[in-house]
Order: C-alpha cells, then sequence, then structure tokens
C-alpha cells in the first residue's frame, strides 16, 4: 500500500446535518433526511420528496457574516459555509503559511439564482448583480474569499462524478509537490433546472429512493457541500497534525457508451476501480466497505451493481452500502459527503445501513448491509459516476 | 391512418432534429431504434414528450415505449387508440 | 520526467484558423461581437450524428479532431478540457422551456447537453476513448486549469498523448445579459481600440482550441510547454513580480524571453494588469490577439495557439504587434491573461 495523503480536517452540510457530528448521528441512527421541498417553489412539489437542507440562503449568508448586498448563490454559501468549517477543523488560522490551494466541484453552479431572475434582469436593477454569479468559477471565487485563500483555484465539473475528480487532482498535486495544502470538495444547491431535468429523464422516485433494490424507482435529487482539507506530510510532521484518515487510491475512467445511461456491464466503473487498486497498490479483498455511488436509479444500481460483481468474481464483495437514501443524491457534492461518511466509518469502525432496501435484484446476487455494523476498517472505496460516462472512484485508508 | 403516420414522420423529424432526413425516408415498418434508423433511449424520451404534448398521451414508465415506438406503424397504432387529443 | 510538447493544434474562432494559422486577421474595430466563422461541419460529421450538438459542442469535436490530426495520435491517455460558461446553448433552452412552459412538457435532450462535460464525453464517446476525461469550469482559468492537469500527467510519467482543450459558446441570451451587466461594450460605441481603450466592458466572442500533448518531438511539433502558474486574486502592484517569480522557479530570468502574449480585451477598468506587463517587458516583443479572437472565459487558448504559431514560424504577424521590438529568433514565450481582475494565468512556452 503506498502512504497516501493526509486528511487533516472536515466540512459538511447536508439534509442530514450541519455539520460532521450531525451527520455521523443520523447515519448511525437511520435518520434520513428525505422530504417535501419547503425552499422550491416547483410546480412538482406534491410529486417527489428531496434531500433538501432546511436552512435558508438567509439563514446561510448570516452565518457566513455577509453583507445585505451580496451576490451568493445557494451553492457558493453551501460551498462556503462547509468550505469554512473544513478549514477551521484542520486548525488553519494562516492561510498564506503554506502554499495551498482550492480544488471546489459544481454541476450548474449559480443555477439556482439564475433561474430566478432569468427574466427580472432587464426590469430590476438590484438583480444585475447575479448575472455573473451564474458560472461554476464564481461558486470557487466566493468559497476562497470566505476562507481567505488566495493562490490556485479552480473547479472541475463532470457531473455527478466531480467532487471525485477534485479530491483526486488535490491528492496528484500534494504528491507532486505542485502545493502543500488544498481544500477540495464540492457543492450544489438544488434548483428547479435539475429538478426538471432528471424528471425528463424520468429517473426521479415519486418516493423515498431504494438503493439496489430490485423494484427501485430512482432517485431523490438533494443538496450539499462538503469539503476536506489534504496536507503534506512535511506539513503534518511539522505541526503535529491529527491525521483523520489517508487518501490512498483514485482513478478517473470513462464509460465511452452514452451520454447519460450507463454501460450494461459498468464498463468505466470497472476500469476506475481496478486503477485505484492499482494506486493504492491494494488488492481488492483489502476493501472493508464499499460506499456505493448507488443512487438508485434502474440503471445506475444495475451497471455498477455489475461491475462490483466484476471486480470481486470468484470472490466475496465487502460490505457495501449506499448513503443516498439518507442524504439524495446531491450531484457533484456527492462524493465530496460520501468522502467525510468514508473518513467517519474508518475512524469509528462502522459500515452505514442501506435504508429502504427489501428485495434483492433479479440481475445478481449482492445484497447490501442494511443495519448499522460495527467492525474495523481499513480500507474505503468510494464511487462516483456521472454523465457523460464519467467514472471515478476514491479509496480512503486509516493513517 | 396513412395520414396520422405521414404526420408523426414529420413530428420525428421536427422533434429530434433529423436534419437532412426526409419523411419518405422512413418506411412504416422499418424499426425505428438500433439498426433501424438508429434512434436511441434519448430519442425515447423525446417522443413520450411528444405523445403527451401533441395527442394527451401520458406514459410514466419509460420502458413502455419500447413497444410503442417499434416502428412508424405500432406507434400510429397507439396513437389511433389512446389519443385524447 | 517527461517533457510536454505541442504536436497539434485545432482552432474554430473568428478567424479562418480552421485552414491553418492565418497569414492575414479580419479586423473589425466597430464590432462587440466578433462573429465566429463556422466551420463546415458535415465534413466532420454527419447530420444524425450531430443531432443533439450545440455550436460549442461541434466546434470542439472540429478543433480536437483538427488537433489530433495534425499530430497523427489516435490513442489518447486523457482528454482535458475547459470551459467558463459551459453549454450555455442547452442550458439557456432548458431554463427558457422550464420558465416558459412552467415545468411542464419538457423534454431531456438538452438538460443532457447541457452539462459541462458534454464536449469532453463526447470526443470520447466518438473515439471510444475509455482513459481520463475532466472538464474544469473556472472562468479565465479553466484552460489553464486543464493545461496544469495534463502537465501534472507528463510529469509523473503517467501519460504519452493527452488532448486539451478550451470551449466556449455565446447565445443570443446570454449576450444581452452580458450587455447589461456591463461585460460587453454597448452596441454601436465602436470603433473600439483594444491597446488604447478608454471604456469599460470588451468585445467578446467564442470558440475552441484543442491541443495534442504529447511526450514525444516529432515534426509537427511546434513548441514545448514548459510550465503554467494561475492565481486566482492579485493585485496590479504585484502582477509583475509574480511573473518574475514565475519565471525563476522555471530557471529563467525576463532577458530569456523573447515574447510575451498579453490579453488585453479593452477592458479600461482591468487594462492596467496587462499595462503594467508591457512595462515589465518594455525591451521584449510584445503580443496581442483579443482584437482579432475577441474576449471569453477559453480565449486564452487562442493566445497559446498564437504563441505557438510564433515559435514554430519565427515571426510575429503584423496584425498582433503591441511594440516594434523584434527579435533575431524566437525561444522562449511568456503569455498572461486575466479577467475581469481576477483568474491571472502564466504559461510559458519554449522551443
Amino acid at each position: 500500500m503506498n502512504r497516501g495523503i493526509a486528511i487533516t480536517g472536515m466540512g459538511i452540510i447536508s439534509a442530514i446535518g450541519n455539520n460532521v457530528d450531525e451527520n455521523f448521528r443520523a447515519l448511525t441512527n437511520s435518520d434520513k433526511g428525505i422530504s417535501r421541498t419547503d425552499n422550491i417553489d416547483t410546480i412538482h412539489k406534491d410529486e417527489i420528496m428531496f434531500g433538501e437542507i432546511k436552512k435558508s440562503n438567509d439563514d446561510l449568508a448570516s452565518e457566513l457574516g455577509l453583507a445585505a448586498d451580496h451576490n451568493f448563490t445557494r451553492t457558493a454559501l453551501l460551498g462556503a459555509f462547509a468550505a469554512r468549517q473544513a478549514v477551521a477543523n484542520a486548525g488553519i488560522s494562516n492561510m498564506s503559511e503554506y502554499k495551498t490551494g482550492l480544488i471546489n466541484s459544481t454541476s450548474v453552479g449559480g443555477m439556482d439564482t439564475t433561474e430566478k431572475h432569468y427574466y427580472e434582469y432587464f426590469e430590476n436593477p438590484d438583480t444585475i448583480k447575479f448575472i455573473s454569479a451564474h458560472d461554476g468559477g464564481d461558486t470557487s471565487q466566493k468559497i476562497a474569499e470566505i476562507i481567505g485563500l488566495e493562490g490556485f483555484v479552480t473547479t472541475i465539473s463532470t457531473a455527478c462524478s466531480s467532487a471525485a475528480n477534485a479530491i483526486m487532482l488535490g491528492a496528484r498535486m500534494i504528491k507532486a509537490g505542485k502545493l502543500d495544502r488544498v481544500i477540495v470538495g464540492g457543492t450544489d444547491g438544488l434548483a428547479k433546472f435539475t429538478i426538471n431535468g432528471f424528471k425528463t429523464l424520468m429517473i426521479l422516485t415519486d418516493t423515498y429512493n431504494t438503493p439496489f433494490d430490485n423494484d427501485r424507482k430512482g432517485l431523490n435529487l438533494g443538496e450539499a457541500a462538503a469539503f476536506l482539507v489534504l496536507e503534506s506530510d512535511k506539513i503534518v510532521e511539522k505541526e503535529g497534525k491529527k491525521v483523520l484518515a489517508r487518501i490512498t487510491g483514485y482513478a478517473n475512467a470513462n464509460d465511452a457508451f452514452h451520454q447519460t445511461a450507463s454501460s450494461e456491464n459498468g464498463e468505466g466503473a470497472f476500469l476506475a476501480m481496478q486503477k485505484a487498486f492499482k494506486v493504492a497498490n491494494l488488492d481488492p479483498t483489502q476493501i472493508d466497505y464499499i460506499n456505493m455511488h448507488g443512487t438508485a436509479t434502474p440503471n445506475n444500481d444495475l451497471s455498477e451493481g455489475r461491475a462490483v460483481a466484476r471486480v470481486y468474481e470468484g470472490k466475496d464483495v465487502p460490505d457495501f452500502s449506499s448513503t443516498k437514501a439518507f442524504t439524495g443524491h446531491t450531484l457533484a457534492a456527492a462524493a465530496a459527503i460520501e468522502a467525510v461518511y468514508s473518513v467517519l466509518a474508518i475512524q469509528n469502525g462502522v459500515v452505514y445501513p442501506n435504508l429502504n432496501f427489501t428485495t434483492k435484484m433479479a440481475e445478481f446476487d449482492l445484497v447490501p448491509q442494511t443495519e448499522l455494523k460495527h467492525k474495523n476498517i481499513d480500507h474505503v472505496l468510494s464511487n462516483s459516476f456521472g454523465f457523460g460516462g464519467n467514472c471515478s472512484t476514491v479509496i480512503f485508508s486509516k493513517n | 391512418m396513412e395520414a396520422l403516420k405521414q404526420e408523426l414522420k414529420e413530428k420525428i423529424i421536427a422533434v429530434l432534429n433529423l436534419e437532412d432526413v426526409q419523411p419518405s425516408d422512413i418506411s412504416n415498418t422499418d424499426a425505428l431504434f438500433g439498426d433501424g434508423l438508429g434512434l436511441d433511449s434519448i430519442d425515447a424520451l423525446e417522443l413520450i414528450v411528444l405523445l403527451d404534448k401533441d395527442y394527451g398521451i401520458k406514459l410514466t414508465d419509460p420502458k413502455e415505449g419500447k413497444n410503442i415506438f417499434q416502428s412508424i406503424d405500432t406507434m400510429a397504432a397507439y396513437v389511433e387508440a389512446n389519443r385524447t387529443k | 520526467m517527461a517533457k510536454t510538447y505541442i504536436n497539434g493544434i485545432g482552432c474554430v474562432s473568428a478567424q479562418a484558423t480552421t485552414a491553418g494559422f492565418p497569414s492575414e486577421f479580419t479586423i473589425d474595430e466597430n464590432a462587440n461581437f466578433l462573429e465566429l466563422v463556422k466551420p463546415d461541419y458535415k465534413e466532420y460529421f454527419s447530420p444524425i450524428a450531430s443531432r443533439r450538438m450545440a455550436k460549442g459542442v461541434k466546434n470542439g469535436i472540429v478543433a480536437s479532431t483538427l488537433a489530433m490530426r495534425e499530430s497523427g495520435v489516435e490513442n489518447l491517455d486523457a482528454i482535458i478540457t475547459g470551459t467558463g460558461m459551459g453549454c450555455i446553448e442547452d442550458s439557456d433552452k432548458f431554463l427558457k422551456a422550464i420558465i416558459d412552459n412552467n415545468e411542464q412538457f419538457l423534454t431531456p435532450t438538452s438538460f443532457i447537453q447541457s452539462t459541462h462535460n458534454t464536449v469532453a464525453s463526447t470526443i470520447a464517446i466518438n473515439l471510444g476513448c475509455k482513459a481520463y476525461n475532466f472538464t474544469y469550469v473556472n472562468g479565465a482559468v479553466s484552460f489553464e486549469s486543464a493545461l496544469v492537469d495534463a502537465k501534472l500527467q507528463f510529469d509523473a510519467d503517467e501519460v504519452s498523448n493527452v488532448l486539451v482543450g478550451g470551449i466556449d459558446e455565446m447565445t443570443e441570451y446570454t449576450k444581452s445579459l452580458f450587455k447589461l451587466a456591463g461585460f460587453i461594450k454597448p452596441d454601436d460605441s465602436g470603433p473600439h481600440d483594444v491597446l488604447g481603450s478608454k471604456t469599460k466592458a470588451t468585445i467578446f466572442s467564442e470558440g475552441a482550441t484543442f491541443f495534442m500533448l504529447s511526450d514525444t518531438k516529432s515534426e509537427s511539433t511546434y513548441a514545448e510547454l514548459l510550465d503554467i502558474e494561475t492565481i486566482n486574486k492579485v493585485g496590479v502592484d504585484a502582477v509583475a513580480h509574480k511573473a518574475i517569480e514565475f519565471l525563476q522557479a522555471n530557471n529563467l530570468t525576463q532577458h530569456d524571453i523573447d515574447a510575451v502574449v498579453l490579453g488585453f480585451d479593452g477592458d479600461v477598468e482591468f487594462d492596467e494588469y496587462y499595462k503594467e506587463l508591457a512595462r515589465e517587458f518594455a525591451f521584449t516583443p510584445q503580443i496581442f490577439y483579443k482584437h482579432v479572437s475577441g474576449e471569453y472565459n477559453t480565449a486564452s487558448a487562442f493566445g497559446l495557439y498564437v504563441g505557438a504559431n510564433v515559435l514554430k514560424n519565427q515571426e510575429v504577424p503584423q496584425q498582433l504587434k503591441i511594440n516594434a521590438v523584434e527579435k533575431p529568433s524566437y525561444h522562449k514565450i511568456l503569455l498572461y491573461n486575466q479577467y475581469r481582475g481576477i483568474d491571472h494565468s502564466f504559461t510559458l512556452i519554449s522551443i
């Protein structure tokens, strides 16, 4: 196994909690965060449920201490909220002490605000300030501003695998010595744009999502933000930092099959996992828990399940679950919140339950862990897949 | 029925943005998906909305589309039997 | 540590660049938006294959095809793109449909195609390329982020051939929003002097520029990519110092630089950054290009296209010269870009 890159801080906000502790408590108490929407004015509000964060934009802005005339979108507010927590958790007081970067990720950036003001811009001069807040890069600039970071800032947007790719780039930049410290993660606020988008694909369930269940009907959309602080071993040693866990493996591969659907045999997912094992120098059997992408769409769970079955052909598949039943599918942020959950699984020795599961899928013999399970966990594999065949795997290991 | 088939061909060409394809290029019996016209699952979702919008037919399960959209013949027969507008 | 060579370039822009590096550029000083010179798309894909492709995707496919063709490379180890605004044609279309139809009768195509990584994934699907596939969306350093990523992989000896590109497209509605927000100069406010501008905002455009990066030199090599650095925020007074630091990190001084390519875009509010560097490099040949390419988040990829061609041709096109300084030969070029005072980038290329 390679030594990996140290994780020294985490921050998160999701439908199951406003910080790391609240998220962990919900995961271990089987408290799901799926509900009707309070914040979004959509005609579908009585048909579908969401992994919605109940804090309003005004709540978030006031907690961040923003001036009344700010132009933060919900995606930026959530991102700044989680990133600030991560920085505090890592005990960083002087951001410019080391060469520090921010690698954020988002799928739709400031779309939540754009869709509110789209035609209003020409009538209401107060809204013009949001025109520049639409693109993903603006979201990251805002987060950098809140945490006081000047230097390398970038944003990855590969749909639902985005944050996994941000984590991967961060780990690679530390490994190469390009950065000493990097804050990596992702953020996505709920928007009518994505709600209606997924609705047209007919992959939204009208009830609670049921990952890996034979009768699964689709996903619940969610919103969230989470960030990890990665630091070089030089800093860790010099400052005697507590290492929460390490990133030992990562890979991205492309399914090269279809713009939205995953291939039948999960080729991209299979390749991503294989490459990640190679980077980590781990054998698949050394994985103690797989945090699946598991969106509960018919296509994803079949394709991902087949890929996992291929990886573990002739061997026992490790305990696995999807946490999407708790949080909904939080798009670009998914891999970031699941990275936090993976680290917590290692720290606390738990496998989270895959909620809402009743019937095994007909296509293969895979049954997720449905009850909370305590055991020693050295390595967690986390999968994330996005539109455009984008498949990513990250492996987290005990320090 | 023939008029409906012609109408469906024109609509398919328009909603799927099939530049350079003429209604006469699509036979009534040819497969629309796979080896035939070469349409895929996203096109099927577009056609589901077409049925809803223009003929008042609501499909809730995308899998239903498979049988309905086999060919212009099957599509026209389904529309004829189920249209509400 | 492998080297990184630019072995092929494809460019779709407001100039006739698909036919090769222009010997003469079209300059329209009165325009506030430079219209794209549209390639003959049918040469690159069938109408059925392109039925869902918006302009940006089409341009991306054309530019990437040209870059690969020139280099002769067929197998890629990574596809990495950058786009500041993403696929806004489809995103505008889907958003308009949501609002205009009150969330009813929506179809998925424009939603699917609005995803920022559509160009990179379409290239992968077309080539059947299962390799690493990333897309960066960070304003004016979207393309440079892609370059940083590619360089990281060459440095680690992980790849031999990487396709890197910058793509941005514009729509009529976004154009009107950008005029409202003061990012595009008002209609009929020309003529515009990109270097000596006295007004705010810029002249805009769109385009796609792809580079085939390889670890070995070939007959088609333009230049070696030495280093890239991006900084989200820096003061005008510190920018020249940052440039010198960047050169020092590469064991160079400003005297080693044979030309600087500056992203002057005619916005008097932020031109000081470029003027500051122009003063620092007063005795170095200086090049500008946004009067021929227009401004867009990935216009700096057009700048790299210009820089690479200067090294290959050993000549600075007359229409792109800022000053009269000349060099007998061009070995090392420094590129600098920023947009609206943020997202600064330094790129260093060499022969």
